[in-house]
């Protein structure tokens, strides 16, 4: 009870809980800032030096915390706690860790404050020092710099560990019992530092490697001190001509901005990333439409001509061939309409429809049960469709398919030029109905997996096409691997004598290596 | 009195075993040093400021901060390294064990020698592999790092129990209790000894071996 404690000693007490606290936090930001931390040894006491420990005071952190703690202290039921968190240069963040100082009921009459208390809550201080270095957001505090920073929060009252993720883990750092209440000291860290894991606005990078540039916008300047290695919150002491950016001088702005969601576009991005499809039959899908559209509708879809744009319909049963989820036809008037946005004819071959198609065993079956029906993601009919060649579909595909070049590379990879995929020759030898009237095939935009139509819509699919059926490459072809043993040791002695004559080059090379 | 005794063990290759011994005894020594004693009079006395510095070590991915005192560092350097060349002559495979024990004075009369009395001994244990190629070294690096921060959480779990500790002595005696021969910092009197194990026969350090690398290859 307080009417055990001196008044003397309980205004020692709450000294000492208030400086503690206040160490405390210096402590731990000052372990995040990203560099190692030297302070000097005195043997004349100075005044200033809080439980006989070296620890400078960064203004801006003492502010901070003095405004959390608002002339409270940590008690029971309100806890002193510092969150660290991560926020990399694309604006998204990830709460690391969180430090509490913690007062609970459990009293020690007996102990003496002015004299154990204080030294305890020394070796207290000590053990923080040793276990700031120990837990995983050191090391990534080292690290900060290009790609994120790190940010600090302190907040009183209830601990919150919600934002560390699942499985996150705890140490104590230590705990002082007081005549009023044991003051204790813990870590709660986050082990799951999967960025993408749980987090609703994420960044969402183009998967398709058109990347906003991230140091357009640099979370910090370069001309930063190297001792700052995040926004402005805290500095070096002498630091007075602050940082480069406008101060945030607010801690908890500085958090809240880091929760910053990711422009629409990306979002979209975000949800078809999401969404991802099997690789092999990914359907071009329109960006936000994603969810909407199965591979299986689609290959429903794909195998029928386009008369315009708009709903594609028969539920004809997919092909055994086709993506194995059979998915509910519906959704083609979704992913129709999907392509409505910003849909663009491109020359492109609909290769997917023919891709998805069929696997051999099927086509004349199919073939012969077509009906004329609308594609899917086709808003624009082609000019050259007709609507005399839509008995065979493939027909007006097939020639085409085995003029050019383009396989999907996903789902055929592809073989040596001479051989053709299998299904393009299955079709070729299935459909020899077709008439291979060219005119009739569906011009549809190539929408390869992952792409962002927003964006340089045609880089992809351009480049699928471009190295769909690269050369064999020298070595594999036939002719060289016939060469014997015999004709390559043969060889041997020329290029030794090759080597031996450069040998100089050599020796100055692996000179340069070393 | 007991004398409460503290056992950690490490597994390290040759060239950690001096970094990772750093590290531990530092972490002891941080926790177990003040800043100097000022006596004034009437019996009070102040107490000097104690610094700190990160010391990051080049063969672990491992940090760890120690006092601000070239003296403190030298002297368990010197230790450190003795233990170490110790090792490295007892063969490949050695084990070893260094200790930092804590201490009081205990004045005797004459004609008896003051007596030592250890209330506090920390034991590392110590078993050195040789890993066979860099991904090893690698893995090794890293999983070592990991391990010393948990003994160095254990370490802070001990000491923060708060047990015994000697009283703070008066002016007369504070050389029974601390060393004072520093200029900067006063750690409670210790010493450090060292003991190398090789004793094992051939079968058992070979399946230690064995265990090892297979924990290491994982």
């Amino acid at each position: 009870m307080d009417g055990d404690l001196s008044l003397q000693d309980k205004k020692d007490l709450d000294k000492f809980i208030k400086f503690f606290a206040l160490k405390t936090v210096q402590v731990i930001v000052q372990a995040r800032l990203g560099e190692k931390i030297f302070t000097r040894s005195s043997s004349s006491p100075t005044g200033s030096d809080w439980f006989n420990l070296a620890i400078k005071d960064i203004p801006e952190v003492t502010h901070e915390a003095k405004k959390a703690l608002a002339g409270q202290l940590p008690g029971i039921g309100r806890s002193m706690c510092v969150e660290i968190s991560l926020k990399t240069s694309e604006g998204d963040s990830m709460e690391l860790e969180t430090w509490c100082l913690e007062m609970n009921e459990k009293c020690d009459k007996d102990i003496k404050v002015s004299y154990t208390v204080y030294n305890r809550l020394s070796v207290l201080l000590k053990s923080l020092l040793a276990i700031t270095r120990v837990t995983p957001a050191y090391k990534l505090s080292r690290k900060q710099g290009h790609d994120y920073v790190i940010l600090y929060r302190i907040y009183f009252g209830e601990v919150q560990l919600t934002g560390l993720g699942e499985g996150f883990q705890s140490v104590r750092v230590g705990v002082v019992g007081t005549p009023v209440g044991t003051v204790t000291l813990s870590c709660a860290y986050r082990t799951n530092l999967a960025f993408m894991s749980s987090r609703q606005f994420q960044r969402s990078a183009p998967i398709t490697g058109i990347i906003v540039d991230h140091f357009v916008d640099p979370p910090f300047n370069s001309q930063r001190p190297p001792t700052m290695g995040h926004p402005c919150n805290y500095r070096a002491p002498d630091d007075e001509e602050g940082g480069p950016f406008p101060g945030v001088q607010d801690s908890q702005e500085v958090c809240t901005t880091s929760f910053s969601t990711s422009p629409p576009s990306q979002l979209y991005a975000s949800r078809f990333s999401q969404q991802q499809q099997p690789a092999a039959p990914v359907s071009p899908v329109a960006p936000g439409t994603a969810e909407l559209c199965h591979p299986a509708a689609n290959a429903n879809q794909m195998l029928y001509p386009v008369k315009e744009g708009g709903v594609a319909s028969s539920p004809a049963p997919p092909a055994p061939g086709a993506d194995a989820h059979l998915a509910d036809p519906a959704p083609n008037t979704p992913c129709s309409s999907g392509d409505d946005d910003g849909l663009s004819q491109s020359g492109e071959r609909h290769r997917d429809e023919r891709r998805r198609s069929l696997t051999p065993a099927d086509p004349l079956e199919f073939l012969n049960t077509f009906t004329r029906k609308v594609g899917a993601f086709v808003n624009k009919p082609n000019a050259q469709m007709t609507t005399g060649c839509l008995d065979v579909p493939f027909s007006a595909l097939i020639p085409r398919v085995l003029e050019s070049d383009d396989v999907d590379p996903l789902v055929h990879p592809p073989d040596s030029p001479p051989c053709p995929s299998p299904l393009q020759a299955s079709l070729h030898s299935e459909s020899s109905e077709g008439s291979g009237q060219q005119e009739d095939f569906v011009m549809v935009d190539f929408r390869p997996a992952f792409s962002k139509d927003d964006l340089l819509p045609m880089d992809l699919g351009t480049f699928y096409r471009e190295f769909q059926n690269p050369p064999q490459l020298a070595s594999l072809s036939l002719n060289i691997s016939s060469q014997s043993m015999a004709e390559d040791l043969d060889s041997l002695p020329e290029k030794l004598r090759i080597y031996e004559k450069n040998i100089d080059e050599f020796d100055a090379f692996v000179d340069m290596l070393q | 009195m007991n004398c409460r005794s503290e056992v950690l063990e490490v597994t390290v290759e040759a060239r950690q075993v001096e970094e990772a011994m750093l590290a531990l005894l530092h972490t002891v020594l941080l926790h177990r040093s003040t800043g100097k004693f000022h006596y004034k009079k009437e019996g009070t006395y102040s107490i000097g400021t104690v610094g700190t510095l990160d010391i990051d070590c080049d063969f672990i991915d491992f940090t760890f901060v120690r006092v601000s005192s070239e003296e403190l560092d030298r002297m368990i350097r010197k230790a450190v390294n003795e233990f170490k060349d110790a090792l490295s002559n007892s063969g490949s495979d050695g084990m070893g064990q260094i200790s930092l024990e804590f201490y009081q004075k205990k004045k005797s009369r004459w004609p008896f020698s003051d007596e030592c009395i250890p209330w506090e001994v920390w034991s590392i244990k110590v078993n050195v592999v040789n890993l066979a190629n860099e991904q090893e070294r690698q893995i090794c690096l890293e999983k070592v790092g990991e391990k010393l921060g948990e003994k160095v959480i254990n370490v802070v779990e001990v000491i923060n129990r708060h047990e015994y500790l000697p009283k703070m002595p008066t002016q007369s005696e504070v050389d029974n209790v601390f060393d004072t021969s520093l200029k900067d910092v006063q750690p409670y009197l210790y010493k450090i000894s060292y003991q190398i194990t090789d004793t094992l026969g051939t079968s058992v350090s070979t399946t230690m071996r064995r265990l090892i690398k297979d924990t290491l290859a994982l």
